[in-house]
């Protein structure tokens, strides 16, 4: 008997309970320092203590007298093959070990290889270094002064510090319409370097079969695939082909964009596997995560609006200069070395507007990736939520009725943005106004004002946020040549069930569950009888793996266009089995049945069987489809959040009292999945804009390198966050769905931050950059005569 | 480096004695010397809480112990909360799965270690008594919401 409603096979928009889950809650999971493979050597780092200097000597003698220590590779070791250098995602090169100089603290130098983790350190700690430190220049702005120290001396016709100057918009017309403002608020903010801090460190266990010539790399990725072809192009001219080369990505224990970088360790593990041709496992340790990993944002960005008297928004100017540290290892889409930053005109109907981004070079670790986001999206969600605060406090009004009055109509979607993107759909009003009548706004204004006459500090903040996820058409989106594309495989076996392969990477985010339940929609096949396969690229079809909220919009995508593949060969093969014609047939789901005459049909099931037993001649047997899904545009998941926020005048401590946020992330594929998406993405949106930074002292130090002073939100900090949602599914997306996993983290700071604002507001505060420290307001309040 | 000590722990009721050199932390005895990889390792500076195991009834954080100071004692892991692979899950195991309490599973063996002996003390906690007592176990996905749904669950069930 064939299941009739969605429900009974876990289709689309039912909370179905997770696939993954039965092994996690049992701690049998397979994560990657999980393996251990006979022979197994171990890898372990020397790193810099310095920001910048120059390596006099390396000596390894008393290192490789260490009980169970077998070598120490050197940048020198790694010259001998051409591999101490390595190409960033940006087409922008960094060290694997360093020849000459160290470029940042935290560096990696060395590599000991042991026949245990603890004998690999002991190793470590016997290795001599000489330095001789150079100047250290940690100040960006410093860095584009004239005269300042170039950094990049390995670059023959390098000059300066600048990486990149990109620019978008029209500064003409933007620069006039400034000319031609009633008003005009200008805006420093301060976006500061943050670290992902993904409770699974990465690490990799490299094993080169010397036999086969084959190398396999179990490893922390979120885009195996991609990895397997830089591995490809890097290591092809000392042998590593690409078809002798798997990547598998095991379960991942978090990835938020940490894990799409090419790390020193990943590549010093491999050269170590392939020379020693044994397996080696590389896991790197929490300090090193923080303190060498790339790091988020690092923003330093100077914003102007102009508008209206009436509060009408007319143009926007944004100057931004960008630290990405020693190199510049973002992993943007190559043509956009400022990520997404141009979405800034967030979900507002600007005429004019223009925005430029140098990229900086610093004695920091490398990076510029994303926190849980899509491409410096948090950055320009950041700014021009702020600005519309900034704006309303100028002309004082309510920043509800600022946002409702700016915001780009329903009606006029597709709609073209003045930075060039075109919006897929969009309901910002209807998100907003559901935000203020769940949380009571009005009443909430009424006991703001009885509360300021009391003396009390309280504050509402709204954020209503526009994303721009699923990169991308390929038109304008690649990484490193490579066209952001996604991908399924889908097999129906003969008893009707089915295995269907991805080309992304779940870590965390439930794909097993959520893409078993797109074919189970498409196909009628229980949810339960698909089996999800990622991450292994030997088996699954060639994609661009999971960040940038990609993967329901273009892999999610994939499988509905091969599960729809599918169908149209279940359609000729019911046809034979019932004898009729392909038109007289109608598709329900799981079933096709002959047009009025219904108790005549056969099921994907029996359909399945027959592509094996019985398919017709002239047809090849079977029942596949591949779908390369190639976007035809990004998707714009957007939503309204309110923040309630209580000050201590005492301590400076910002309590969220409340926080309800109404997301529309399109057509809903497992709700209890997108709301806990909501719920850690809300989590870690509040994390940089009270808890998190990583700065350096003036010789590069870095402050923050662990947990105990990296703090990361616990259970206690974290309020209780109200969910709820519109649906405005995407136009294009063959579900309509738009993807959910960063808006949280992406909408929720400037919601914070704007409410700390406003609880301030009436003592002149416009601006405070994050993290909100209680340390940092109770200055505020000192200097303004109101702390306690 | 130096000279192995002889020690015997029960492990989920089975019991082990091997030699180990006297600074191999617990969790890594655990984990790679029994192959119980359950417990998993976050930070080895005891602020997130992953590697939480039960040290005779007790939770503690297997990563600030040396295996040798455990030493004739009982340890229960993740992977000795349920049986077998049918439904005889721990009712916190099931409860984390029906609120959807977990999403990488990274942190989920230490938070359910952390939660058995508080459920033990604390029949019937609030909100706040449950967030207090996960405040020393950090989870990047979830936002501790469910986690917090999860544990209430499984004191009434």
């Amino acid at each position: 008997m064939a299941p009739k409603t969605t429900a009974e096979v876990g289709g689309m928009g039912h909370a179905i309970k997770r696939k993954e889950d039965p092994r996690f809650i049992r701690g049998q999971g397979r994560y990657v320092d999980d393996i251990t493979l006979p022979g197994m050597l171990y890898l372990d780092i020397v790193r810099s203590p310095y920001a910048h200097a120059k390596i006099k000597a390396i000596r390894t003698e008393q290192a490789l007298k260490v009980p169970g220590v077998l070598a120490v590779i050197t940048g020198e070791t790694l010259a001998q093959y051409n591999l101490h250098w390595m190409p960033t995602l940006m087409s922008d090169t960094q060290m694997v070990l360093p020849t000459e100089k160290v470029m940042y603290q935290a560096q990696e130098v060395a590599g000991v290889i042991a026949t245990s983790r603890y004998a690999a350190a002991d190793g470590v700690d016997a290795v001599e270094v000489d330095y001789e430190p150079l100047p250290v220049v940690v100040d960006p702005f410093k860095a584009l002064e004239p005269g300042a120290p170039v950094l990049r001396t390995d670059k023959k016709d390098k000059k300066d510090n600048r990486i990149f100057h990109w620019e978008v918009g029209d500064r003409a017309g933007t620069d006039r319409a400034f000319t031609e403002a009633d008003v005009k608020v200008t805006q420093h903010i301060y976006l500061p370097r943050i670290h992902v801090a993904s409770i699974e460190t990465c690490g990799c266990v490299a094993d080169f079969d010397r036999v086969r010539g084959k190398l396999t790399v179990y490893m922390t990725t979120q885009a195996p695939h991609a990895i397997r072809t830089v591995v490809a192009l890097v290591a092809g001219h000392v042998g590593l082909s690409e078809e002798k080369i798997r990547i598998v990505s095991p379960d991942i224990g978090g990835g938020f964009g940490g894990k799409v970088p090419v790390y020193p360790g990943y590549v010093i593990a491999i050269a170590a596997s392939v020379v020693t041709g044994h397996p080696v496992k590389w896991i790197e340790d929490r300090m090193e995560n923080l303190q060498a990993d790339s790091f988020a944002r690092d923003y330093h960005i100077r914003a102007e609006l102009a508008a209206k008297k009436d509060g009408t928004m007319t143009a926007l100017r944004i100057k931004t200069v960008a630290d990405h540290g020693y190199a510049d290892a973002a992993a943007n889409p190559s043509k956009f070395p400022a990520g997404l930053f141009s979405i800034c005109t967030g979900s507002y109907g600007f005429k004019n507007a223009f925005a430029e981004v140098d990229g900086v070079y610093t004695n920091k670790p490398p990076g510029g990736i994303a926190y849980r986001c899509s491409f410096r999206v948090t950055e320009a969600v950041h700014t021009i939520e702020r600005m519309a605060d900034v704006l309303a406090q100028e002309l004082k009004l309510d920043p509800a009725d600022l946002r409702l009055k700016n915001f780009i109509p329903p009606e006029k979607f597709p709609y073209r943005s003045a930075l060039g993107w075109e919006y897929d759909s969009g309901n910002y009003a209807g998100a907003l106004k559901k935000a203020m009548e769940k949380i009571g706004y009005a009443q909430l204004r009424k006991e703001q004002a009885e509360k300021r006459k009391r003396g009390e500090l309280m504050g509402i903040g709204i954020s209503s946020f526009t994303e721009i996820v699923g990169a991308g058409p390929s038109k304008q989106f690649d990484i490193l040549g490579i066209k952001m594309f996604d991908s399924c495989e889908i097999r129906v076996h003969p008893t009707g069930k089915a295995t269907a392969r991805f080309g992304t990477k779940s870590q965390g985010q439930g794909h097993e569950t959520t893409y078993a339940q797109i074919v189970a929609e498409e196909l009628g096949i229980p949810a339960a009888h698909v089996e999800v396969e990622e991450g292994d690229t030997d088996t699954a079809p060639y994609g661009l793996g999971t960040y940038a909220s990609r993967s329901t919009p273009t892999a999610g995508a994939a499988g509905a266009m091969a599960a729809r593949k599918i169908r149209e060969k279940a359609k000729k093969i019911a046809a034979h089995l019932l004898e009729v014609g392909e038109e007289d047939l109608v598709w329900e789901l799981g079933k096709f049945s002959v047009t009025g005459a219904p108790q005549k049909s056969k099921t994907i099931q029996e359909i399945a069987f027959a592509a094996y037993t019985n398919h017709p001649q002239g047809m090849e047997a079977g029942l596949e489809a591949v779908s390369y899904y190639d976007p035809p545009n990004l998707t714009f998941p957007f939503g309204s959040y309110i923040c309630v926020v209580d000050i201590d005048r005492g301590t400076g401590e910002v309590k969220i009292r409340r926080f309800v946020a109404v997301d529309d992330c399109g057509n809903i594929i497992n709700p209890m999945i997108v709301d806990g998406q909501i719920h850690g993405g809300l989590t870690m949106g509040m994390a940089p804009a009270l808890l998190e930074e990583i700065s350096y002292d003036e010789n590069g130090n870095i402050q923050g390198g662990s947990f105990m002073d990296y703090l990361l939100p616990t259970a206690v900090e974290t309020p209780k966050w109200e969910t709820d949602k519109t649906v405005t599914p995407s136009p294009h997306h063959p579900l309509g769905a738009k993807g959910v996993g960063e808006s949280a983290t992406v909408g929720a700071p400037p919601a914070i931050v704007n409410a700390v604002v406003d609880a301030l507001a009436h003592l002149g505060v416009r601006h405070i950059d994050i993290p909100i420290t209680p340390e940092k307001v109770w200055r505020i309040l000192k200097e303004k005569g109101v702390a306690e | 480096m130096g000279s192995e000590i002889p020690i015997a722990v029960t492990v989920n009721g089975v019991r082990h004695q091997r030699s180990v050199e006297p600074r191999l932390l617990l969790s890594d005895f655990l984990r790679h010397d029994l192959q119980l990889t359950g417990t998993h390792v976050g930070c080895e500076h005891g602020v997130c809480g992953v590697c939480t195991v039960l040290l005779d009834g007790e939770a503690v954080r297997s990563c600030l112990m040396f295996a040798v100071q455990a030493d004739g004692g009982e340890i229960l892991t993740v992977e000795g909360l349920a049986t077998g692979n049918g439904d005889d899950l721990h009712p916190l195991q099931r409860a984390f799965r029906d609120a959807h309490a977990l999403q990488c599973g990274f942190c989920t063996p230490g938070l359910l270690m952390t939660l058995v002996p508080f459920l033990r003390e604390h029949p019937n906690p609030g909100d706040p008594e449950i967030r207090e007592a996960l405040s020393g176990n950090l989870c990047r996905c979830t936002g501790y919401q469910n986690i917090v749904e999860a544990v209430k669950a499984a004191a009434r069930p």
